[in-house]
């Protein structure tokens, strides 16, 4: 695997009395997209740009191959940038951009034009060599820009929010195209982005941030399935948040009284002592839906009325006041679909059911 | 049809520039062409005198010396207003900043030259310092020198070139310097080859601002310089006030403008070129529904790594 691993250890930050990295701490292997994910203001822009060289900690270190780079200038750094706003040059053409960084390290000139046309090659440019880069599209400048990132081949290729300027079309397709450059390149992409979709459908790992704190690293699956927090499992997707008071336990299986439902079962393994109040949280797609009588046998089924059915297509999302007052949010997907079948409409009475398995408890605190 | 009242529009304006532009240009090339009145003044008689008299090795001189001089001038202000424009977009007080560089303009521009003489005179403030710490009693000669021309020129044109420059380094995009370190430039080499020429169009309005009244000056030689300090406008002056020959004040005036002009044309106005703006193409409804990316996968075939993917 080429590529470098990066080490950040109990990183602090101040912007004056403002803490902009709390004593973040994180292993970045070799080779591995990792996405740094929160709201903005997290944290995470000036964590890579401490890794990058332009904001120096205030303490802690961060060594990169185990090699410590504090005072080390961003351009004694083996690693690349690729800006949010591009940062393209705008007086150098697309091929001088992408050259620029050679011409600096005094590269033969023989060997600069192969080197730039095989870089403007993978991101498929290279017939724009000449053009300037007002004269580009968004999504042309954000291929420049990682050529240009690229061509030094660095060891740690640092991505900024670089698809927040495209539209939602463009964004999915520079998306893939930069998941299959990191396959061909091989080098640790550290991903910097707001969009937790972004973030689950190309990251091998992902850092969940917030305030200036790293809330859980995990895999997509893992941060999604299994959030360590209650802002966690709100941020990723959509959930539905349950509070309330263990009354019993056997094994995992617990009995949690929530006010408003009566009681609920949770199967989950952790540790809670009766007494805890907990949080737990489920997703909307794994609650089932039916008209009157529970679908399955779930072990925990709850009534209520259909306060707003959304229709979009692949699914409709149903948010449903139950008994007690709260409103539930419940994702029912239209894997076949033929007219006639009786829909759940507005104002339906509903019978919700989930299992205890999907339950998860993100919080708890004794007593 | 609306009427087009845009030669009414202009009309005041272009009252105002052929009463006070248009036509005092016209009456020195007129002037310049006649011959030369007793006491000043001209005779309505053609006469190419002047313009045969202009060609003299004197006159050569004070143009090369005023070229030169007026080179170095600009050359400093242009090095100094650089970093000054550069912390003043930089700095979170600019509109106070600003303030204090415009603020020398509510003096009078020959009190300032004054200023500098009981400044830098032989009993001036400097050399009463320099005195009173023990240094030669006779006093150092600072003033009536071309060293002296260029420093007072320096101070009065430097905020012509401060402002512009203030305001293209203001809008221009300091990303692109980190971009240039993290690509592997220095922090010189950054400002060099990225910041300088995306403020190119400052620099040059920079350069026209104090090169242009520079080259003219008048006040300051006369005032500050010596002997061998005389600029071209002290030479229209002489011809005006002294040697009373006006046709060859106008032709040298003329010449003057010419030159100017001239080098303006050639240094400001290179046109850059139209350029068109690219709008993003789908990249699904290209044809063959082929994409613009390298590497593409058909629908559905998934992500790479199936088993460590979101399968959300």
């Amino acid at each position: 695997m080429k590529g470098s691993d990066v080490t950040v250890s109990n990183v602090s930050k101040f912007f004056g009395s403002f803490a902009a990295l709390k004593d973040v701490s994180l292993e970045i292997k070799k080779g591995e997209f990792y996405s740094l994910l929160g709201p903005s203001g997290c944290g995470k822009t000036t964590l890579l740009r401490a890794i990058a060289g332009f904001e120096d900690p205030d303490s802690g270190l961060i060594l990169i191959d185990g090699t410590d780079v504090s005072g080390l200038s961003p351009d004694k750094r083996h690693c690349n940038t690729v800006f949010q706003s591009y940062a393209l040059f705008p007086h150098l053409t697309v091929f001088e951009n992408v050259a620029f960084p050679l011409r600096i390290k005094k590269t033969p000139v023989r060997l600069i034009k192969d080197l730039v046309m095989k870089h403007l090659s993978l991101v498929q440019l290279e017939s724009h060599a000449d053009k300037k880069p007002s004269q580009l599209s968004g999504g042309q400048k954000q291929r420049v820009a990682i050529a240009r990132a690229l061509i030094n081949e660095p060891s740690v290729l640092l991505l900024d929010e670089p698809l927040s300027a495209l539209d939602a079309k463009l964004r999915q397709h520079m998306l893939m195209e930069l998941d299959s450059i990191h396959d061909k390149v091989g080098i640790t992409f550290i991903y910097v982005t707001h969009d937790q979709q972004e973030a689950l459908s190309v990251s091998d790992r992902i850092a969940v941030m917030n305030a200036g704190l790293v809330l859980q690293v995990g895999t997509p699956q893992q941060i999604y399935e299994n959030p360590a927090t209650e802002f966690v499992a709100r941020f990723i997707g959509e959930t539905n948040i349950f509070k309330g008071k263990v009354l019993s336990r056997e094994g995992t299986l617990n009995v949690i009284g929530i006010d408003g439902y009566g009681t609920l079962l949770v199967d989950d393994e952790t540790p809670v002592e009766v007494g805890d109040t907990i949080v737990a949280t489920i997703r909307p797609e794994k609650i089932r839906i039916s008209n009157d009588q529970p679908v399955g046998d779930e072990l925990n089924v709850v009534k209520g009325i259909v306060e707003e059915p959304i229709y979009s297509g692949f699914q409709t999302k149903y948010v449903v006041r139950v008994e007690g007052g709260e409103r539930l949010t419940i994702f029912r997907q239209h894997a076949n679909w033929s007219e006639g079948i009786p829909d759940i409409e507005w104002k339906d009475d509903v019978c919700l059911s989930f299992s205890a398995r999907d339950l998860v408890i993100v919080e708890k605190s004794p007593g | 049809m609306k009427r087009n009242f845009g030669p009414t529009y202009v009309a005041p304006q272009a009252l105002w520039l052929t009463v006070f532009f248009a036509a005092p240009l016209l009456i020195i090339v007129a002037y310049s062409f006649l011959q030369k009145g007793l006491y000043g003044g001209v005779e309505v008689v053609f006469s190419t005198q002047a313009w045969v008299d202009i060609a003299n090795p004197t006159l050569l001189k004070v143009t090369v010396k005023t070229l030169w001089v007026s080179l170095a001038a600009t050359l400093i202000i242009i090095l100094l207003a650089l970093p000054c424009g550069y912390s003043i977009a930089r700095s979170k007080n600019q509109a106070l900043r600003l303030f204090l560089v415009i603020v020398p303009f509510w003096t009078n521009f020959l009190v300032r030259i004054y200023a500098w003489i009981s400044i830098l005179g032989n009993e001036g403030f400097v050399n009463q310092a320099l005195r009173f710490l023990g240094f030669r009693a006779e006093g150092f000669q600072f003033l009536y020198n071309q060293g002296a021309v260029i420093f007072v020129l320096v101070y009065m044109y430097l905020p012509y070139a401060i402002l512009p420059l203030f305001s293209t380094i203001d809008k221009f995009d300091f990303t692109l310097l980190e971009a240039a370190r993290d690509l592997g430039s220095t922090k010189m080499q950054s400002y060099i080859k990225i910041m300088l020429p995306n403020i190119k169009g400052g620099v040059i309005t920079a350069v026209l601002f104090t090169f242009i009244p520079i080259f003219g000056a008048y006040a300051v030689p006369l005032l500050i310089g010596g002997k061998d300090s005389y600029m071209l406008g002290n030479v229209i002056a002489d011809q005006l006030t002294k040697t009373r020959n006006w046709p060859l004040a106008s032709a040298i005036s003329m010449s003057m403008t010419l030159l100017t002009a001239i080098a303006v044309f050639l240094f400001a106005f290179k046109k850059p070129k139209e350029q068109q703006i690219v709008k993003d193409i789908d990249p699904l409804s290209l044809p063959n529904g082929k994409t613009t990316g390298f590497l593409h996968r058909a629908p559905g075939q998934g992500k790479k790594k199936p088993s460590a993917k979101g399968a959300a």
